[in-house]
C-alpha cells in the first residue's frame, strides 16, 4: 500500500515535471519575441499593476500592458476593437463569467488549458476549456465602524431596507461591475426583484466600480455599503481605514472571475506564458497574500484573518444564466434606480 | 499725382483679385482647405441621420418614437434642458457682473482677476466636478464637514449629488465664456452715450435700464447662448455628479447605449433632438436680434471712464473672489490635499501625509505615460493644424476668394451647434468600419477635436482678418507673391497675436475635452480626460488628484509659454 502510494508520488513527479519544464524554455522564448502581452482586465488597479510587475520582473523583456476597467467596460471595448477588426488585446479578464460565454458561443476565444487547473474546483473552470477562474471575491455589505456602532450596524441583506439607512447608503453598479452583476443575478435569485425595487427607495448613493464603496465607506460619505469586491474592502480595511466588512448568514455572493486568451490574440505566446504564471502556484498564492482575494488553487494559504469559503454559505451564479440575463438586469436595475 | 497713384494701385488691385483668382498657382491650397472643412462637417452629421433613419428593412422612424415616448429618456431630456437654461442664466448673471466690475469700475486686482477667470476656464469641467464632490458630499465633504464643526448642526449644508449642485458646478465652469465675450464689448461701449443720457436728466439706473442694457444686450444674450450649449454638451460634470443620484442627462444616456450590446442607431437618433434644440436656438438669436449691430459698440470708442465703487471696493473685490474661490482656490486645495493624504477626508497631518499617491501615478501605474503623451501630441497637432485651417478658410471668406466662400464660415461655425457627444457618435459610427477604419488610433480623436474646435479658430482668424487691410496683401501680389506666400510673408505676421490667440483656444479645447473622448478612445489611444474618468469610476481618488493636477500644471505652462511669444495676454483679454 505504502510502495503504491510512494511510486504513485514518484511517477507523477516524473510526468509533470518535466512537462512543466520542457514546455516553460520554449513558450519562454517564442514571448520574449513577442515582447509584449495586452490584458483587458477588470481586476482593480492597484491589484493588476502589481501583478504586471511581478511577471515583468520574472520574465524581463515582456511588457505587460494593463488596460484596467469595469467587467461591463471592458467587454464593450474588447467588442468595439472586434467590430473594427482591430487585434489589440491578448487575454480577457472580467468578473462577469457570462462575458465567456458569451465570447465562446461568438468563437472569439483560443481553447488553453494552463497546467495545474485541473485541482482547481468545478465552479473554476469552463468544461470546454476555453476559461478558468483565476480569481475569486465575494460580494459582501460593510459598515463605517466610527459612524455606526457595530450592535446597530445591517447584518442581513433584508436589513438593508429598513428606511433608517435611507440616505446613508451606497451601492455599485452591474452596468459596469462584473461582480455587482453576479450580486445583483444570485440575489434576485434568493429574494426576487422586489427586493431591489425596495432597497432603491432608501435613496441610495450609486458608484459604478465594484472597488468604489470601500473608499465611499471609508470616506464616511455613506457609512454602509451594500455590495462591493470583498478583496477591496479588505484592502482599504488593512490600508487602516474605518471598515467592518459583513458577512450575511443567508448568503455571500461568491464571484469567480475567469480569464481567457483572445483568439485573434496578437501576441499569443506571451499571452499563454501571462496565463501560466497568473495560475502558477506563486501567484495564485500573492493573490491571497497580498491582495486578499480567494483562489481556487487548492495549495493557496489565506491570511488568518478572513473567513474561509467552506465556513460561509456561498451563492453561486452560473455562466450561462449571467450572460442570458445581462441585459434584464442592466435595465431593471436603472429602472428602480435612475441610472 | 499722389492720388492718382493709390487710384491706380487700387484698380490695379481690383482687376488683379478678379483676374487672378483662377490663375493663382495656389488656388488648389484654397479649394482643398474648403472642401476639407465642408468635408468634416458632413461626413459625421450624415452618418448620424443615416443610423438614425435606416433599419435593416429601409427607412424607419421607430428610434425617435422610441427616444420620445421612452420615460427615461424623456426624463434625460427634460433634466438637460432644466439644467442648461439654469447654467445659462447663471452664468450670464455671474460672468457680465464680473465682466463689467473688472472692465468698466475701479476694482483693484484686476489683473490677478483676470489670471483666475482665465484658471477656471483652464480647468476641465469634469476635473472641477470630481474635486467637488470631495469639497460637498452632503457627508464627507470637507465644507460640509466644516459646516458642521462650526454649527454643531447633524444635517449638510449643500449636497453636491443633485440637480442645483450639478447646475452649481456645471456655472462655475461655464461662466469664462460669458465673461470673455461681455468684457469685451464692455471694453468698446464708450461713455459718450451713457453722457448724453444724463445729460438729457436720466439717473443712472435709467441710463443704465435705457442705453447701457440695450447697448451690452446682443452680448449678453450671445453669452446665455454660449454658456447653454456648453452644458447641454458637458458630459463629465452630469456623469460624476448626476449619476450617483440616479440623475441622467442627454450626454450620458447617450453614452450608456454605447454599452455592450452598442445601440448605436438609438445613439443616433438620441443626438438629433440635442442637435436640433442647438439649432434652433441659434435661429432664436437670429430673430431674436434682428438687425441690432455692434455698430455703436464697435471700433475703438470714445473716451471711457471708470465708475467709482468708493468704500465698496474692498466688499466687492472680496465677493470676486469668494466666486473665484468656488471655481479655483476651493477645487485645487482639495486635490492637493488628496494627491497628499491616505485618506483624503480625513485632516492633512504628518500620520496622514504620503507620497504614495505620486510614486504610484508616475512610476506603476501604466496608463499615466500614454495619456499624458496622448493627450498633449493632440493638444498641439490640433492646435497647429486647427489654426492653419482656421486660417486659410477664414481668409477665404474674408478675402471672398471665390463664389460662395462666405457659405464657408456657415460650415467653420457648425460645430458649435454639434455638442462634442453627437459628434462621436457620427465619427464612431463613420470611422469603425471599412473603408476607412481611424477607431483605435488618436487620429479619430484628431478629427473630432479639430471639427470641434474650428469655431473658436475660426471666429479668432477671422476677427483678426478684418482688421488687417488688404493693400499690403495687393502691394505684395503686384510685386509678384502668390496668395499663400502673400498670407505667409505678409498677413500672418500681422495677425501673428490673433492667430496665437486662436491657438491657445484650440490647445485648451482639446486637452480639457472629455465629451467626445470619452465614446472615441480605444484602450491604445487613452487621454488623460478618459483616464480621468475611469479613475473616477473606481474610486482611485489620490491617483486623479496627481494626474488632474498634472493635467493643470502642463497646460499653465504651455499657455504661459504662448502668452510669453505672443507678447499679450490672448486669454479673455483685449488690451
Amino acid at each position: 500500500m505504502k510502495l503504491k502510494f510512494c511510486l504513485f508520488i514518484l511517477a507523477i513527479c516524473f510526468v509533470s515535471i518535466p512537462l512543466a519544464r520542457a514546455q516553460d524554455p520554449q513558450l519562454v522564448q517564442a514571448a520574449r519575441k513577442e515582447g509584449k502581452v495586452v490584458w483587458h482586465t477588470s481586476l482593480a488597479i492597484p491589484s493588476s499593476t502589481a501583478i504586471s510587475h511581478y511577471f515583468q520582473n520574472k520574465y524581463k523583456g515582456i511588457e505587460v500592458e494593463v488596460h484596467r476597467n469595469g467587467s461591463q467596460r471592458v467587454l464593450q471595448r474588447f467588442m468595439q476593437e472586434a467590430t473594427a477588426g482591430l487585434k489589440n488585446a491578448d487575454i480577457v479578464h472580467t468578473s462577469d463569467a457570462g462575458h465567456f460565454e458569451l465570447l465562446k458561443d461568438k468563437g472569439m476565444l483560443l481553447k488553453f488549458t494552463p497546467q495545474g487547473v485541473a485541482a482547481f474546483p468545478d465552479g473554476f473552470k469552463d468544461k470546454a476549456g476555453f476559461y478558468y477562474g483565476m480569481r475569486a471575491t465575494l460580494s459582501v455589505m460593510a459598515h463605517n465602524p466610527k459612524i455606526v456602532a457595530e450592535k446597530d450596524a445591517p447584518q442581513t441583506w433584508k436589513d438593508l431596507l429598513n428606511p433608517k439607512w435611507s440616505g446613508k447608503m451606497v451601492t455599485a453598479h452591474p452596468g459596469y461591475s462584473g461582480i455587482i452583476m453576479t450580486h445583483v443575478l444570485t440575489l434576485v435569485n434568493v429574494y426576487g426583484w422586489d427586493y431591489f425595487r425596495d432597497l432603491a427607495k432608501n435613496k441610495l448613493h450609486i458608484a459604478q466600480s465594484a472597488n468604489d464603496p470601500a473608499g465611499v465607506v471609508a470616506s464616511g460619505e455613506r457609512p454602509v455599503g451594500v455590495n462591493g469586491a470583498e478583496y477591496f474592502y479588505y484592502k482599504t480595511l488593512k490600508q487602516g481605514n474605518p471598515i467592518k466588512i459583513i458577512y450575511p448568514k443567508e448568503g455571500v455572493p461568491l464571484v469567480v472571475s475567469p480569464v481567457a486568451i483572445a483568439k485573434d490574440a496578437p501576441h499569443p505566446n506571451a499571452a499563454k506564458l501571462f496565463t501560466e504564471f497568473i495560475f502558477s502556484k506563486e501567484s495564485q498564492q500573492l493573490l491571497a497574500d497580498k491582495e486578499g482575494l480567494y483562489t481556487g488553487h487548492p495549495e493557496v494559504t489565506y491570511p488568518a484573518d478572513k473567513p474561509k469559503l467552506k465556513d460561509l454559505k456561498l451563492l453561486a451564479a452560473d455562466a450561462d444564466e449571467l450572460e442570458k440575463r445581462n441585459a434584464e438586469i442592466k435595465k431593471r436595475f436603472v429602472e428602480f434606480f435612475g441610472a | 499725382m499722389p492720388v492718382s497713384q493709390t487710384d491706380t494701385l487700387g484698380r490695379l488691385g481690383q482687376t488683379g483679385w478678379a483676374a487672378l483668382r483662377f490663375k493663382d498657382p495656389t488656388f488648389p491650397v484654397w479649394i482643398g482647405a474648403a472642401l476639407l472643412l465642408v468635408f468634416l462637417m458632413l461626413f459625421p452629421l450624415g452618418a448620424i441621420f443615416r443610423a438614425s433613419l435606416w433599419g435593416d428593412t429601409g427607412l424607419t422612424f421607430s428610434r425617435y418614437l422610441e427616444v420620445f415616448t421612452n420615460e427615461q429618456s424623456l426624463t434625460a431630456i427634460w433634466n438637460t434642458l432644466i439644467i442648461s437654461i439654469s447654467v445659462g442664466v447663471l452664468a450670464v448673471i455671474i460672468g457680465a457682473l464680473l465682466a463689467w466690475l473688472v472692465t468698466r469700475t475701479d476694482l483693484p486686482w484686476k489683473k490677478s482677476i483676470r489670471a483666475l477667470v482665465m484658471a477656471s476656464f483652464v480647468t476641465p469641467p469634469f476635473l472641477g466636478a470630481f474635486a467637488w464632490t470631495l469639497l460637498a458630499g452632503p457627508n464627507a465633504g470637507a465644507l460640509n464637514k466644516l459646516y458642521r464643526a462650526v454649527t454643531g448642526s447633524e444635517e449638510a449644508i449643500f449636497n453636491i449629488f443633485t440637480m442645483p449642485g450639478l447646475i452649481f458646478v456645471m456655472t462655475l465652469y461655464s461662466f469664462p465664456f460669458v465673461f470673455s465675450m461681455i468684457a469685451n464689448v464692455c471694453e468698446l461701449i464708450s461713455s459718450d452715450l451713457e453722457d448724453a443720457a444724463e445729460i438729457l436728466g436720466a439717473n443712472k439706473w435709467r441710463t443704465a435700464w435705457t442705453v447701457t442694457l440695450p447697448l451690452a444686450l446682443p452680448a449678453l444674450i450671445g453669452g446665455f447662448i454660449l454658456a447653454f450649449l456648453h452644458s447641454l454638451s458637458l458630459f463629465g460634470a452630469p456623469a460624476i455628479l448626476g449619476l450617483p443620484a440616479g440623475l441622467h442627462t442627454i450626454t450620458t444616456q447617450i453614452w450608456t447605449l454605447f454599452q455592450y450590446p452598442p445601440r448605436l442607431d438609438m445613439a443616433a437618433a438620441f443626438s438629433v433632438p440635442l442637435l436640433l434644440a442647438t439649432m434652433v436656438l441659434i435661429v432664436a438669436q437670429k430673430k431674436i436680434l434682428g438687425r441690432k449691430g455692434y455698430s455703436t459698440v464697435g471700433g475703438k470708442g470714445g473716451q471711457k471712464r471708470l465708475i467709482r465703487l468708493g468704500w465698496g471696493r474692498v466688499p466687492v473685490l472680496l465677493f470676486v473672489l469668494g466666486i473665484l474661490s468656488l471655481s479655483v482656490f476651493l477645487p485645487y486645495w482639495i486635490l492637493l490635499k488628496a494627491a497628499l493624504s491616505k485618506a483624503w477626508a480625513l485632516p492633512l497631518t504628518w500620520d496622514n501625509f504620503t507620497l504614495h499617491n505620486l510614486s504610484f501615478t508616475f512610476f506603476e501605474y501604466g496608463d499615466t505615460q500614454l495619456a499624458i503623451y496622448n493627450t498633449f501630441k493632440l493638444g498641439l497637432i490640433t492646435a497647429t493644424v486647427g489654426t492653419l485651417l482656421a486660417t486659410l478658410i477664414a481668409y477665404i471668406t474674408n478675402r471672398n476668394l471665390f463664389r460662395g466662400a462666405r457659405y464657408l464660415s456657415f460650415f467653420a461655425l457648425a460645430p458649435l451647434v454639434i455638442p462634442g457627444i453627437v459628434l462621436a457618435v457620427g465619427l464612431f459610427i463613420a470611422y469603425t468600419r471599412p473603408p476607412l477604419v481611424l477607431y483605435g488610433t488618436i487620429w479619430i480623436l484628431f478629427v473630432a477635436f479639430l471639427t470641434k474646435e474650428m469655431p473658436i479658430g475660426f471666429s479668432q482668424a477671422e476677427s483678426t482678418f478684418k482688421s488687417i487691410h488688404p493693400e499690403l496683401e495687393d502691394a505684395s501680389r503686384i510685386i509678384g507673391a502668390n496668395r499663400l506666400t502673400t498670407l505667409k510673408d505678409i498677413t500672418a505676421p500681422l495677425a501673428r497675436s490673433g492667430l496665437i490667440a486662436a491657438w491657445s483656444f484650440i490647445f485648451i479645447g482639446v486637452i480639457r475635452e472629455l465629451s467626445a473622448a470619452i465614446l472615441l478612445f480605444a484602450p491604445q489611444s487613452k487621454v488623460v480626460s478618459v483616464v480621468i474618468f475611469d479613475l473616477k469610476e473606481e474610486g482611485q481618488i489620490g491617483v486623479i488628484a496627481v494626474l488632474g493636477i498634472l493635467l493643470l500644471l502642463v497646460s499653465f505652462a504651455v499657455i504661459i509659454t504662448v502668452q510669453r511669444l505672443a507678447g499679450r495676454d490672448v486669454v479673455a483679454t483685449r488690451e
